[in-house]
Order: C-alpha cells, then sequence, then structure tokens
C-alpha cells in the first residue's frame, strides 16, 4: 500500500511572527522555517505504518519554492521513501494546491493519503477536504487514531462533542489532529541517508492548471499590544469603569 | 514560556556567522553535508534534551546513585533517555562513517552537546566517556583489541571508563601505584585501587571497560614508567560471550555537590589473583595514549562549563523579563506598579556580566573546537600544523577560562532570582553546582597555569604565544576598519602590550630568579591571559554585529546586535582592566601568598 504525505513548509512555531511594515504580509525575510507541525504527525504516522507493514511505500510531497526542498528532506529524514517537489514561485490557493495534488495522487495512485488538518501559518483547514472532493476518496479528518482493517480503514475524529470512529473505504484521506501520534527524532544515520533518497522536481505549471489566485491578502496587522493594567481607587469606580469604558456590564 | 536553553539566535550567530561553519561543507571530510544537516541534528539534539532529559533532570539531582553493597541504583528513567540518544546517533556523531558515526564537523557536535548538558547533565557523561574510551582504543590498541572491545563500545552494549586518579596521586599521576605483573599466558594481572572513576560502575550496561593506568613491575619511576590497560568489569570469550566477574570490585561511591546523576566511585582491582589487564599499545607509554586525547578532553570540560553558564543566563534573563518587584529609584509613588526586575540597572550589570561571560566562553569553546577540526582536516599541511600550534598553546586558557568564568556566572544568575534563586525550585543552583567541578578536573586551575607559563609559552621559541598574538593583531587591523570599534581596538592593543611586557619579564625572571617564586602567581597570568583572549573574542564577535548593523537587519536582528556591541562595551569596561592591576602582581613578582608561612595562618 502506498501512502502519500503532503506536508507544507512554514513559519517554525518557536518563532515569534513579525508582520512587515507595510502591512502587505508576514515578514519571512530570515525567519527559521519548519515542517508545518500537523504534517509532521502526518508523516510520522505513514512511517508508523510501513514500519508495521501494512504500507510499502511512503511518498513525500511539498508544493512551493525551491526552499521547501528543506522539508521534504526532513520527511526522508524521518522515514519517508522519497519526495516530491512540485516547485513554483506562486502563493497558491488550497484549491490549487488541492488540484496539483489532485494530480499527483492520479499519478501515483495511493490507497491512503495522510496530511495535516490545517497548517499554522495560514490555519485555513481546507486542503485535505477539498483534495477528497476532487478525488472522490472517502475523508476522515481531525484524526486521533488510523487503523487499518482490510480494505477499510477506521479513523477516530476528533470532534466537539468526543471522539467518533468511522470507517472508510480505501482509497481515503485522513487529516492528522495533534494527538495522533508523538512524531520521532530524526535519528543522525537517516539525516545522512535522507540525501540520498530520491527527490523529483515538477514545475508547477507542467500540471496544465490554472494557478491564478482566487483570494488576495489586503492587509495584516498584528494583535493589538496589550496595554499596561491600572489600580482604581475603589469598587464603585471599578464598576463605572466597566459600565462607561468597557462596557461589559451594563 | 519556559526559558530557553540556549538562545537559538546566538546558535546561528556562532556557528554560521562568527566561524563561518558553511565552508566546512567544502572539505572532503564533510562534503556530504550542508547547512540542513547541521540544523538537523542541531533539531534533534534540542529535542531530545527537551524530551527525554529536561523532564528528569531535577529527579537526577534530587536522587543521588545508591549502592546497597552490591549493586548500584540510578532512577529508572535514565537509562530509556540514554538509549534514546544512543539510537540518535549523537553520541558518535563525529565519528567515521565506518565507525557508524555521520562525520559531523565537532563544532556543531559541540552545540548539540551542550543542549543535551544543560538538560541532562552529567548524565550525558556515561555516553561521552564511553565515546572517549573507544576512540582511544581505537587510536592506539591493536586490531584483537579492536575488534573486541571498540564495537560493542560504540553499539552501547558496553560502556567505559578512564581509570587514573588513586587515593594517593590526583594530579600527580607519576606517584601511582597500581601494579600490573606478566600472567604466564602473556596477559597482565592488575592490582590497587583507584578514585573518583566516573561512571566506574552502574546497570545502565551489559559491561564496563576500564582504561587502566598502572605500572609495570620494573618500570622507570615516575611518569615514563605508566602502562596502560583494558580491564573490563566481566572477562569476555574469543567470541564475545559475557563470562565471569573479573575482579574489578565497587568499593565505594562517592557523593559529590553537583553532576551527581554520574557515578563517582572508588574501584578494587584484583583483590584475589589480580584482574585481567591487556595492554594498549606499548609497555610504559600509557600516558602519553591517555593525554593524546587531552586537548579534544579539556576543550570539553570548557564546553561543558560555557554550556551551563549560558544555561543560567537565559533562566536568569527569562526570570528577570517576567519576575515584578520593587520600582525605580526615581518613582516616589507607592501605589505605581512594580517594574520588572530587569528594569533596575544592576540586575542588568548582572545579566551583561553572564552574557559577557557565557557568550565569550562559548566564542572560545568553539574557537578551540574548531581549531582542534582544522588541526586534522585543514586543506594543506601547513594550515594544520599552525592550527595544532595554536590549539596546543591555548588549550590550558579554552579548559580554564570558562571553568572559572562560568561559574561565577551560574553565581550571578542566583543572585538575580535572589531568595528563589538559592532553592531548588529553580536549576540555577543546580547549575553552580555541576558547573563547579570545572575548575578541578581534567587539570586543576593551577596546573593549567603552571602548563600555559612554565611550558606552552617558552616552548619551540614561543612559537604558539606568537601566533596567538598574531592572530589577535588581524583582528584588531580588521576592528579598526569601523569606526565604531576604534576605541576597543586600541585598548585591545594596550591590553596585549601589558601582556607582552609581562611575559617577557617573567621569561627572564623564570632564567635568573628563584622558580618558585615566579611561578607563585601563575594562575593570575592565565587569567590575564584569558581576559585578553576573551576581549579579542568579544571584539571579533562586535565586527560581526557591526556589519549585522550596517546591512539594516530586520527589528530583532538589530537588536541582536546591539546587544552583542553592547556586551563588548561591558567587556572592556569591566573586565579587561583588571589586567593591569594582575600585571602588576606579576611583573613584581609578588610574593604575599610565597611569603606566607604555614605556622602564621
Amino acid at each position: 500500500m502506498k501512502v502519500l504525505v503532503p506536508i507544507k513548509r512554514v513559519i517554525d512555531f518557536n518563532v515569534k511572527v513579525r508582520v512587515k511594515a507595510d502591512h502587505s504580509n508576514v515578514d519571512l525575510a530570515n525567519v527559521k522555517m519548519a515542517i508545518n507541525p500537523f504534517c509532521e504527525i502526518a508523516v510520522e504516522e505513514a512511517v508508523r505504518l510501513k514500519e508495521a507493514g501494512t504500507a510499502t511505500e511512503v511518498i513525500a510531497v511539498s508544493i512551493g519554492a525551491k526552499a521547501c526542498q528543506e522539508q521534504l528532506r526532513t520527511a526522508l529524514a524521518l522515514g519517508a521513501d522519497r519526495a516530491i517537489h512540485i516547485e513554483t514561485e506562486l502563493t497558491l490557493d488550497a484549491i490549487n494546491i488541492a488540484k496539483l495534488l489532485q494530480k499527483i495522487v492520479e499519478e501515483e495512485q495511493p490507497q491512503l493519503v495522510i496530511l495535516g488538518k490545517q497548517s499554522i501559518d495560514s490555519d485555513n483547514n481546507q486542503t485535505g477536504q477539498m483534495l477528497a472532493a476532487l478525488t472522490n476518496m472517502a475523508q476522515g479528518t481531525f484524526a486521533s487514531e488510523v487503523k487499518i482493517d482490510g480494505d477499510k480503514v477506521n479513523v477516530t475524529r476528533e470532534v466537539d462533542g468526543g471522539l467518533q470512529t468511522v470507517a472508510l473505504n480505501l482509497p481515503a484521506i485522513v487529516t492528522t489532529d495533534l494527538r495522533l501520534n508523538e512524531p520521532r527524532y530524526a535519528s543522525l544515520p537517516n539525516i545522512m541517508k535522507a540525501k540520498r533518497k530520491p527527490l523529483d522536481v515538477k514545475p508547477a505549471d507542467s500540471f496544465g492548471i490554472d494557478l491564478s489566485p482566487r483570494t488576495q491578502i489586503l492587509k495584516v496587522t498584528p494583535p493589538a499590544e496589550r496595554e499596561a493594567g491600572i489600580i482604581v481607587e475603589s469598587i464603585d469606580e471599578l464598576v463605572q469603569k466597566l459600565k462607561n469604558e468597557a462596557k461589559v456590564i451594563s | 514560556m519556559a526559558a530557553a536553553m540556549l538562545n537559538d539566535r546566538d546558535v546561528e550567530f556562532m556557528l554560521y556567522e562568527l566561524f563561518n561553519t558553511d565552508s566546512l561543507c567544502q572539505r572532503e571530510r564533510y562534503q556530504d553535508h550542508d547547512r540542513q544537516t547541521f540544523n538537523d541534528v542541531l533539531k534533534t539534539a534540542k529535542r531530545i534534551a527537551e524530551k527525554e532529559f529536561l523532564p528528569i533532570r531535577q529527579k537526577l539531582d534530587k536522587h543521588q546513585p545508591t549502592f546497597d553493597g552490591k549493586t548500584i541504583s540510578l532512577i529508572p528513567e535514565l537509562k530509556p533517555a540514554l538509549e534514546v540518544l544512543r539510537g540518535s546517533g549523537l553520541t558518535s556523531a563525529t565519528a567515521d562513517y565506518e565507525y557508524d558515526g555521520m562525520q559531523l564537523p565537532p563544532i556543531v557536535a559541540s552545540i548539540a552537546s551542550a543542549y543535551l548538558w544543560i538538560a541532562g547533565g552529567n548524565s550525558i557523561g556515561y555516553s561521552l566517556l564511553t565515546n572517549a574510551n573507544a576512540n582511544l582504543l581505537q587510536a592506539h590498541g591493536n586490531k584483537e583489541l579492536i575488534e573486541k572491545w571498540v564495537k560493542p563500545l560504540r553499539s552501547g552494549c558496553y560502556s567505559g571508563t578512564m581509570a587514573m586518579s588513586e587515593p594517593g596521586c590526583g594530579s600527580s599521576l607519576g606517584d601511582l601505584i597500581t601494579r600490573a605483573t606478566r600472567d604466564e599466558n602473556g596477559n597482565y594481572r592488575i592490582t590497587g585501587s583507584k578514585i573518583f572513576i566516573s561512571g566506574g560502575d552502574h546497570n545502565l550496561s551489559e559491561n564496563i571497560v576500564h582504561l587502566v593506568l598502572a605500572r609495570i613491575a620494573g618500570a622507570p619511576i615516575g611518569v615514563k614508567g605508566i602502562s596502560l590497560f583494558v580491564v573490563p568489569k566481566y572477562l569476555v570469550d574469543d567470541n564475545g560471550v559475557i563470562g565471569e566477574e573479573n575482579e574489578v570490585a565497587l568499593a565505594g561511591l562517592f557523593h559529590k555537590m553537583g553532576g551527581s546523576s554520574q557515578t563517582s566511585t572508588a574501584l578494587s582491582f584484583g583483590e584475589k589473583n589480580g584482574s585481567i589487564g591487556y595492554l594498549v599499545g606499548e609497555e610504559n607509554r600509557g600516558l602519553q595514549y591517555m593525554f593524546h586525547m587531552m586537548n579534544e578532553a579539556r576543550i570539553m570540560v570548557g564546553s561543558g562549563a560555557a554550556a551551563l553558564a549560558l544555561a543560567g543566563f537565559q533562566y536568569s534573563l527569562d526570570y528577570a523579563k517576567n519576575r515584578s518587584q520593587g520600582r525605580l529609584p526615581s518613582s516616589k509613588d507607592p501605589l505605581s506598579p512594580m517594574v520588572n526586575i530587569i528594569e533596575h540597572a544592576d540586575v542588568r550589570r548582572m545579566l551583561l556580566a553572564q552574557k559577557a561571560y557565557a557568550e565569550g566562553s562559548l566564542a572560545l569553546v568553539l574557537y578551540g573546537t574548531q581549531l582542534s577540526d582544522d588541526s586534522h582536516t585543514a586543506a594543506t599541511e601547513d594550515e594544520r600544523s599552525y592550527a595544532h600550534l595554536l590549539l596546543d598553546f591555548l588549550t590550558p586558557v579554552i579548559k580554564t577560562w570558562p571553568s572559572e568564568y562560568g561559574p561565577e556566572a551560574n553565581d550571578l544568575a542566583i543572585q538575580v532570582l535572589g531568595g528563589h534563586g538559592y532553592i531548588n525550585e529553580h536549576p540555577v543552583e543546580l547549575f553552580y553546582r555541576d558547573n563547579r567541578l570545572n575548575s578541578i578536573h581534567e587539570g586543576t586551575t593551577a596546573i593549567q597555569s603552571l602548563d600555559l607559563l612554565a611550558r606552552k609559552v617558552p616552548m619551540n621559541n614561543l612559537a604558539g604565544y606568537l601566533a596567538t598574538l598574531a592572530e589577535i593583531k588581524k583582528t584588531m587591523a580588521i576592528a579598526n576598519e569601523f569606526e565604531q570599534l576604534h576605541g576597543y581596538a586600541n585598548e585591545l592593543n594596550d591590553a596585549v602590550e601589558t601582556l607582552k611586557q609581562t611575559t617577557n619579564a617573567l621569561l627572564t625572571a623564570m632564567k635568573t630568579q628563584n622558580i618558585d617564586l615566579v611561578l607563585a602567581n601563575s594562575v593570575k597570568y592565565l587569567e590575564l591571559f584569558g581576559h585578553v583572549v576573551i576581549a579579542w573574542l568579544w571584539l571579533k564577535q562586535g565586527i560581526v554585529a557591526i556589519r549585522g548593523l550596517l546591512d539594516q537587519p530586520h527589528s530583532e536582528d538589530e537588536a541582536f546586535y546591539r546587544g552583542k556591541v553592547q556586551t563588548l562595551k561591558y567587556f572592556y569596561r569591566f573586565e579587561l582592566p583588571q589586567i593591569y592591576a594582575w600585571s602588576t602582581l606579576l611583573v613584581n613578582l609578588d610574593s604575599s601568598s610565597f611569603d606566607m608561612e604555614e605556622h602564621w595562618f
């Protein structure tokens, strides 16, 4: 069984995000980047399936500028067998990502696609669902447990009220939640081996898809700085302020 | 968010801006590497430190190893953590591919180790010692020894120690009395007692391989009659099967003020028939073999001291940014909100001092680590021997300055936290206790100072000394290209002149005066030399920072570079001028200590 794991290069979660002075976007100059944490969990799950003998091959795929090959190398160091880089300088909407992934799914015919439920930069939570629709595959989102059972996969989902387990026919799409697993450490020998694993590069415009953006970023502003508090003289003053200034009581 | 172990921005600065680690990838040995493999290794090291060792750091400290007369017990969480560490390949990262290493440049491995030291303390020592033991056997053992012992050491089935000190001799190894006598099978029988053997016994591995210094019957007296032996805890047959005990008895455990997760043992060898020992290399050359790795071992001590200094700095910095207490002297309103303690100038002084000591030490140990690497892997023979010359000369400084000023930094970290620094709810007192060993082991500060002044300076017509001064001069020339650094370059120049005058005075006195008196203040000479070297490395950092600032960095980088330049200033104002007082003591052959008589105390 082939497993396809789409991954995304994002700003490292430890980094304090800066906004560009002209508010056009987040400032990524000289910023540490990393594999999206949800995607790392997806890679780990796929590698575990391989180690369990369920999966035969794990293919990592990423879409973006040349630099995202770094994250593909990370996926290879964690145990993916080979990688595909769809190269583009464009910033793509989720729908265009999903359309490109659809092409890869058609080429590779994986039985399972595991991907993060969302990326920590844009927080869209769309790609997995869109890919399921485009490929007409079953989907199990927000997975906290994945069990292959013959030609089905049982996915335990983290839903608002608790947990829900669904059985999906393969091929299927699973999106990962944080509790699915704890990703391993890339061992040093595997970091070195990753450099020799195959990594195919395909230009995004070779797939014949209209990649023009559907959305446009108008403005990015950082959250307001928290202002210093004040000490009030009396309860009455506090009540007055809550009423008249904060307007949280009436 | 919890305090960082290391400032990741500073790690990047040190590796890629100050020491240009990227360029190492052009060397044949490192051609498979690039910045990504370096960063991936650091990420793995940091995560293992955070996930496996940080959670047990305090428990390891509180629950010292115990000995019930038969076996040693360590907390059960340690073994799995060490297994994860070994499985990661980090402990043998710098080794050749053929020995399951990754041929990682030592300067990168040094940062990886720093994360592990900070989180795991001395428990990392089990792995490091085992690795050092295997390296030594690999370099000096015959094929048979390598086959039998190095493989299981590398795989982690066995662990290793270095058994040097004895109850009657520590610093003075020439006086050791452990005996080796040849038996009828051509092996040696070892008898004697060893103390302070780190990792000398524990339940973490199947077997323990001791490298033991002993004197063969009839060997010359002093350091020229010492041989090195492999003495395993359990004998192993030719098929690698572990057999009987080899009369290596645990006589007791020492209870240390810090670093308690690594056992420190008293071992008794061969109480009945003698422990079987296998000679390493040739007879009477044991000390040479042991000291073959000494430069590396001493850099490692300095590196550990630097790491703990950095950890204390990060912790107290985080605390100072978040702990509110008191108001500024200018504030007259008792109802005004309290300020975070970092707003008090004296707290900033203590943080600056820590930054100066800790990041200065880090720059020094990384410089030493790179010299050691260059002495093996630089492109030409000339470059290699030049690096070796500098390294050999500077080793006493690289070992000692961080070992003396690292605990000083930790002391200030405790002071920043006040009463909270004195209790074990916070790790700064642990850092201090752990760090306190470093000026003692692998040659005390006094021994290092004698090595520097009496041996290293005069050696080869002052070759190492002059090379070091030439390197400092190069940096001053570059600094003079920047207006902002002129003043510092001049001050460093003055300091170097004073160092030269002091050295010349002492070298002359060594020929004409009572040598015991001339060497009486050698520790101050080492401290003076160390301060000049650290001032030099701060100027180097200043050059990178000024260049960075000219490059219109974004706001965070700008703040980072300004912090470097401000710390440079701090060091040149508060620290460097002390050398003039030390120089006066040295040049005048001050005899305060020398003349003091025992019965006057």
